[in-house]
C-alpha cells in the first residue's frame, strides 16, 4: 500500500510544476503570442531561487524560504519574459525566435555569472540536502485516503499551484482582464476595433506566464531537483517544453490542463520508478522498453492533435504579429 | 443656421505618395441617410476610418453636433455616440453574442466580474425593438453572416450611438436580407439616428438615402440630393464618364461542347445533399450563366467542376476528356480558367506581389523557368504587360503586396492571370461581388470579349441583372438542383426570381411571389 501511496505523492509533485507553467503558458497564448520560451523562463526562475536558498538557507523558517524563493523565481521569469513581450509584441519580431532565443541564452548566462561570482570552475548552486517537504498537515491528514495523499509528505507548492489553477480559471472566464485577453487572442481586430489596447492586453499576458513559469522553475529546483542547481541547458529537464505539450493537451483550457498535468506526470513518474514498477510485476517489461513510458505523452498528444485538430481550442490568432492595417 | 451631426471639414490624409482624401467635406443632418458614393480606393473607407478613430488625418476639422473634435481613438468615438459596421466584421467567432457586445465596455458585478445578466437584458430588448431577433447565447460562429451584422449593429446600439456608419453594408447580404436591414435602418433614421452609408450600389442608394457625397480618386466631388438625381447621373460623378449600363453583344457563335458535367452530386452532413444531381454542358462561344440565391448549391457545384473540393458522384468531360479524377493541374492545362468566389482565399496569394500571383498557375513552366530557377525577367516582363492590358492599379506596381491592393483591383489581378492563359474554358463565381460600376462594366466586357474569343464561359451570379444582361443561356438553380434552363429573350425578371425562390412551373400561373 505503501507503495501506492508514494507513487500518486510523487505524480502530485511533478504534476505540480507542469500545472503552474501550462498555466503560464496559457496566459500568453490565450493573448495571442506564443511562449516556447517557458523552458528559459523556467531555468531563469529555478537559477535565481538557487542564489536565494544559498544566501538564507539558514536563517529563516524552511516554509518562508520556499515561498519567498517562489516569489523570487517568479519576478525574475516576469523580468526575463519582459524580453519575449518587447521583441513579439513591441518590436513585431517572429516570435518563435525571440523565444527560442530566451531558452539557449539562459543557461550559459547563469553558468558565467556562477563562476564569477564564486570564483570557481564549476556552474554548481548547491545548499545541502535540507528538506522542504511538510511532513504531516495538522488535523487534515487524519482523513482517511485523501489525508495519506494530499495532507502527508506534501509540499507548500501543491497548494499554491492548486490556487494558481482556480484563480487562473476564474481571471480567464469571469473578468473583464480574461474576457479582453481572449479577444485579444481570437481577433485582435474585432478587440482594437471596441477600444480594448492590444499591446498592453498581450504585455499582461506574457508577463503574467513568465511569473508562472519563474515560479514553476523555483518549484521544480526545490521539490524535484533537491539539492542542487546547475547552469545547463537540461537544468529543468525540459519541464518548460513539456508544460507547453501539457498546454497543447489541454486544449488551453484550465480544466483540461490539470487533467493533461497529471496524465503526464503519471507517466513521466512510471518512467521514473521503472525498476521498482516492474519489480513488482516480475520484471515482466523488458528493460529495453523502459523509455517507451516516456514516450507515452508525447505519442498521446500527437493522436489527440489529429482527431481534434477542427475542435482544436488553439487561440485563432496565437502567434501572429498585430497589424492594425491588415483586413 | 442649420445644424449638423456630423461635420467633416478639409479633411486631408496621405498615405505616403497616395492621397487618399484630398480636401474632403462631409455634413451629415440628424435623421438624414447619408451615402457616400466612389469607385473601389476613392478614399471612402479612408474617410470613415478618420471619423471612427481609426486612423488620424493629416489635416482638417472634425465637428460632431457642432462642436469641434478630436477622435483619437475607437474610445473617443464612441463616447460621441459614433458607432460603425465595418465591412468585414469585427467578431470574435469563438465568443457568444453577448460577450462580442459587452467587450470593451464591460459592466461588473457585485462579485466582480464582468456582468452578463443585465446586458442581456438591454440586447433582448435592443433586438425586440428594432426587429432584429438576435439570440443573445448564440455563437457567432454559428450564425449567418446576415445575424453576424446584425450583432455588430446591436454593438452600436448597444453603446447609445446616435451616428451610425455602415461600411459596404449589402455586399454579403442575400437579397432578402438587404430588404431586412433597409427596413432596419430606415427605422433607425425616423428616430433621429444619423446615418451614413458607404457603398457603390447605385439602386441601394436611390431606394435608401436621402443625400449621397461623392468621391472620386480622394476628391470631393460634392454632395447631391437623391431625389433630384439618376442613377446614371450618380455613375458619371463618380466614374468621371459617362457608365454603359448596357452589356453590348453580338449573338453567339456557338461551337463544340467544352465542359460536360454529368450528375453531379455533392453530399453534405445531414442527409441532405448540397448538390442533387446536376447535368449541363457548356459550348465554345456561349456565356452560361448559373442563378440562383445564395447557399442553394451554386458555390459547391463549382467548387467540384474545378477540384476545390470532392464530390461524391457523377462525371465531369473537359474538351472530350474524362477529368472527374484528374488534379486541377491537369484541368488548368487542358485549358481551365477559373475566377473563384473567395478571391482573397483561394484567388490571391494575399502576401505575394502582384507579379508573383500573376504566375502562380504557370511558375513552373518552361517560360518562367529553367532548371528550377525562375526567369525574372521574362516574370516582370509578363506582369508590366498584364498590368498594362488590364489596367491593374496598385502603388507600387508588379512590386505590390496584393493583401495591400483595393478589392476590385485584386480582381483584376486575377481576371488578367485567367484570362491570359488563353484557355478554352473560363469558370467565373461572382466575378462582380463588391465592385463598382466601372469595374462592373469592365468584367462584363472582359467575359463578352472572352466569348468571342471562342471560349466557353460559365458564370455564377446572384444579381438578376447581371444574369439578364450577360448570358447567352441561364440555369437556375434552386436547392442543389437545376430547376430552369432558359434564355434572357425568353423569360422576365420577376419569372426567374420566381424560379430563384423555389417556384415551379405549375404554381407560376395563378400564385404572385417577391422578386
Amino acid at each position: 500500500m505503501s507503495i501506492f501511496y508514494n507513487i500518486l505523492q510523487s505524480v502530485l509533485v511533478s504534476m505540480v510544476p507542469l500545472l503552474i507553467v501550462a498555466l503560464g503558458g496559457m496566459f500568453s497564448e490565450r493573448g495571442g503570442v506564443t511562449n516556447i520560451a517557458l523552458e528559459g523562463i523556467m531555468i531563469m526562475g529555478a537559477f535565481s531561487s538557487a542564489v536565494v536558498l544559498i544566501l538564507f538557507i539558514d536563517k529563516m523558517p524552511m516554509q518562508l524560504l520556499f515561498i519567498i524563493a517562489m516569489l523570487v523565481g517568479g519576478l525574475s521569469g516576469l523580468l526575463y519574459s519582459f524580453l519575449h513581450a518587447y521583441a513579439a509584441i513591441s518590436m513585431k519580431s517572429n516570435q518563435v525566435i525571440s523565444a527560442t532565443a530566451l531558452n539557449l541564452a539562459i543557461a550559459p548566462l547563469a553558468a558565467v555569472l556562477i563562476k564569477a561570482v564564486r570564483k570557481v570552475d564549476s556552474t554548481w548552486l548547491e545548499w545541502g540536502g535540507k528538506t522542504f517537504i511538510i511532513k504531516e498537515v495538522p488535523l487534515l491528514s487524519k482523513i482517511p485516503f485523501i489525508g495519506d495523499i494530499f495532507f502527508k509528505n506534501v509540499f507548500i507548492s501543491f497548494y499554491i499551484g492548486i490556487a494558481i489553477l482556480i484563480i487562473s480559471s476564474i481571471i480567464l472566464f469571469k473578468t473583464k482582464f480574461g474576457l479582453r485577453l481572449r479577444a485579444c487572442g481570437e481577433n485582435p481586430h474585432a478587440a482594437d476595433s471596441l477600444g480594448v489596447n492590444i499591446y498592453k492586453v498581450r504585455y499582461a499576458g506574457v508577463l503574467i506566464s513568465g511569473f508562472l513559469a519563474g515560479l514553476g522553475g523555483a518549484i521544480f529546483l526545490i521539490t524535484i531537483n533537491g539539492t542542487a542547481f546547475r547552469a545547463e541547458a537540461t537544468a529543468v529537464s525540459g519541464f518548460g517544453f513539456l508544460a507547453l505539450a501539457v498546454l497543447i493537451f489541454g486544449n488551453w483550457n484550465p480544466k483540461r490542463i490539470i487533467f493533461a498535468a497529471v496524465f503526464f506526470s503519471f507517466f513521466r513518474t512510471i518512467d521514473a520508478n521503472f525498476t521498482l514498477l516492474n519489480g513488482l510485476i516480475n520484471n515482466a517489461i523488458p528493460v529495453n522498453f523502459r523509455n517507451l513510458f516516456k514516450m507515452v505523452p508525447y505519442i498521446a498528444t500527437l493522436i489527440l492533435l489529429i482527431f481534434t485538430s477542427k475542435n482544436s481550442g488553439a487561440p485563432a490568432a496565437d502567434g501572429q504579429v498585430y497589424d492594425p492595417g491588415q483586413r | 443656421m442649420e445644424k449638423y451631426a456630423v461635420e467633416m471639414l478639409n479633411i486631408t490624409k496621405k498615405f505616403g505618395s497616395l492621397i487618399a482624401n484630398d480636401n474632403v467635406n462631409l455634413k451629415v443632418k440628424k435623421g438624414e441617410i447619408h451615402a457616400i458614393l466612389g469607385e473601389n480606393g476613392a478614399g471612402k473607407s479612408t474617410l470613415m476610418s478618420i471619423l471612427f478613430g481609426l486612423i488620424q488625418p493629416d489635416s482638417g476639422i472634425i465637428k460632431i453636433n457642432g462642436e469641434e473634435v478630436k477622435i483619437e481613438n475607437p474610445n473617443v468615438a464612441n463616447k460621441l455616440k459614433i458607432g460603425m459596421v465595418h465591412q468585414h466584421f469585427k467578431l470574435v467567432e469563438r465568443f457568444n453574442v453577448v460577450e462580442n457586445i459587452v467587450l470593451g465596455y464591460e459592466t461588473i458585478n457585485k462579485k466582480g466580474f464582468v456582468d452578463y445578466e443585465n446586458p442581456k437584458k438591454k440586447i433582448i430588448e435592443l433586438s425586440h425593438r428594432y426587429h432584429l431577433n438576435v439570440d443573445p447565447e448564440a455563437l457567432i460562429s454559428n450564425i449567418t453572416v446576415g445575424m453576424q451584422q446584425r450583432v455588430e449593429i446591436l454593438k452600436m446600439l448597444y453603446r447609445d450611438a446616435d451616428i451610425l456608419i455602415f461600411d459596404e453594408p449589402t455586399a454579403v447580404l442575400t437579397p432578402q436580407e438587404i430588404e431586412e436591414l433597409m427596413g432596419i435602418i430606415r427605422n433607425f433614421a425616423s428616430e433621429g439616428k444619423s446615418i451614413i452609408i458607404i457603398t457603390h450600389k447605385l439602386n441601394e442608394i436611390k431606394m435608401l438615402a436621402n443625400k449621397c457625397s461623392i468621391l472620386r480618386r480622394g476628391k470631393y466631388m460634392g454632395t447631391i440630393d437623391v431625389n433630384k438625381t439618376s442613377v446614371e447621373q450618380m455613375a458619371e460623378l463618380m466614374v468621371g464618364r459617362k457608365v454603359d449600363f448596357n452589356v453590348e453583344k453580338k449573338a453567339p457563335k456557338i461551337g463544340d461542347t467544352i465542359l460536360e458535367v454529368e450528375n453531379i452530386v455533392v453530399k453534405k452532413d445531414n442527409n441532405k445533399n448540397h448538390v442533387n444531381g446536376v447535368s449541363f454542358d457548356v459550348k465554345e462561344g456561349e456565356i452560361v450563366v448559373i442563378a440562383g440565391i445564395e447557399g442553394n448549391g451554386q458555390s459547391q457545384l463549382i467548387k467540384a467542376i474545378t477540384g476545390l473540393i470532392p464530390f461524391d458522384s457523377g462525371k465531369i468531360k473537359l474538351i472530350n476528356e474524362d477529368v472527374t479524377k484528374s488534379t486541377i493541374r491537369h484541368k488548368i492545362e487542358l485549358g481551365m480558367s477559373h475566377i473563384p468566389e473567395d478571391r482573397q482565399k483561394d484567388g490571391l496569394i494575399l502576401d505575394y506581389s502582384l507579379q508573383e500571383n500573376f504566375i502562380s498557375c504557370e511558375y513552373y513552366q518552361e517560360k518562367f523557368q529553367t532548371k528550377g530557377f525562375l526567369k525574372f525577367e521574362a516574370i516582370s516582363k509578363y506582369a508590366d504587360n498584364l498590368i498594362e492590358k488590364f489596367d491593374v492599379r496598385s502603388s507600387n506596381g508588379k512590386y505590390s503586396i496584393v493583401r495591400g491592393m483595393s478589392g476590385g483591383n485584386q480582381q483584376k489581378a486575377i481576371i488578367a492571370r485567367e484570362v491570359s492563359r488563353k484557355g478554352k474554358l473560363l469558370i467565373a463565381v461572382q466575378p462582380t461581388r463588391g465592385l463598382d460600376v466601372g469595374a462592373i462594366e469592365y468584367v462584363h466586357k472582359k467575359m463578352v470579349q472572352v466569348r468571342d474569343s471562342k471560349v466557353a464561359v460559365l458564370v455564377v451570379s446572384l444579381e438578376l441583372d447581371e444574369v439578364m444582361s450577360i448570358a447567352d443561356r441561364i440555369l437556375v438553380m434552386y436547392e442543389g438542383k437545376i430547376v430552369l434552363e432558359t434564355t434572357p429573350k425568353e423569360i422576365t425578371m420577376e419569372e426567374i426570381g420566381l424560379y430563384m425562390a423555389g417556384s415551379t412551373k405549375k404554381d407560376l400561373g395563378g400564385k404572385d411571389g417577391k422578386k
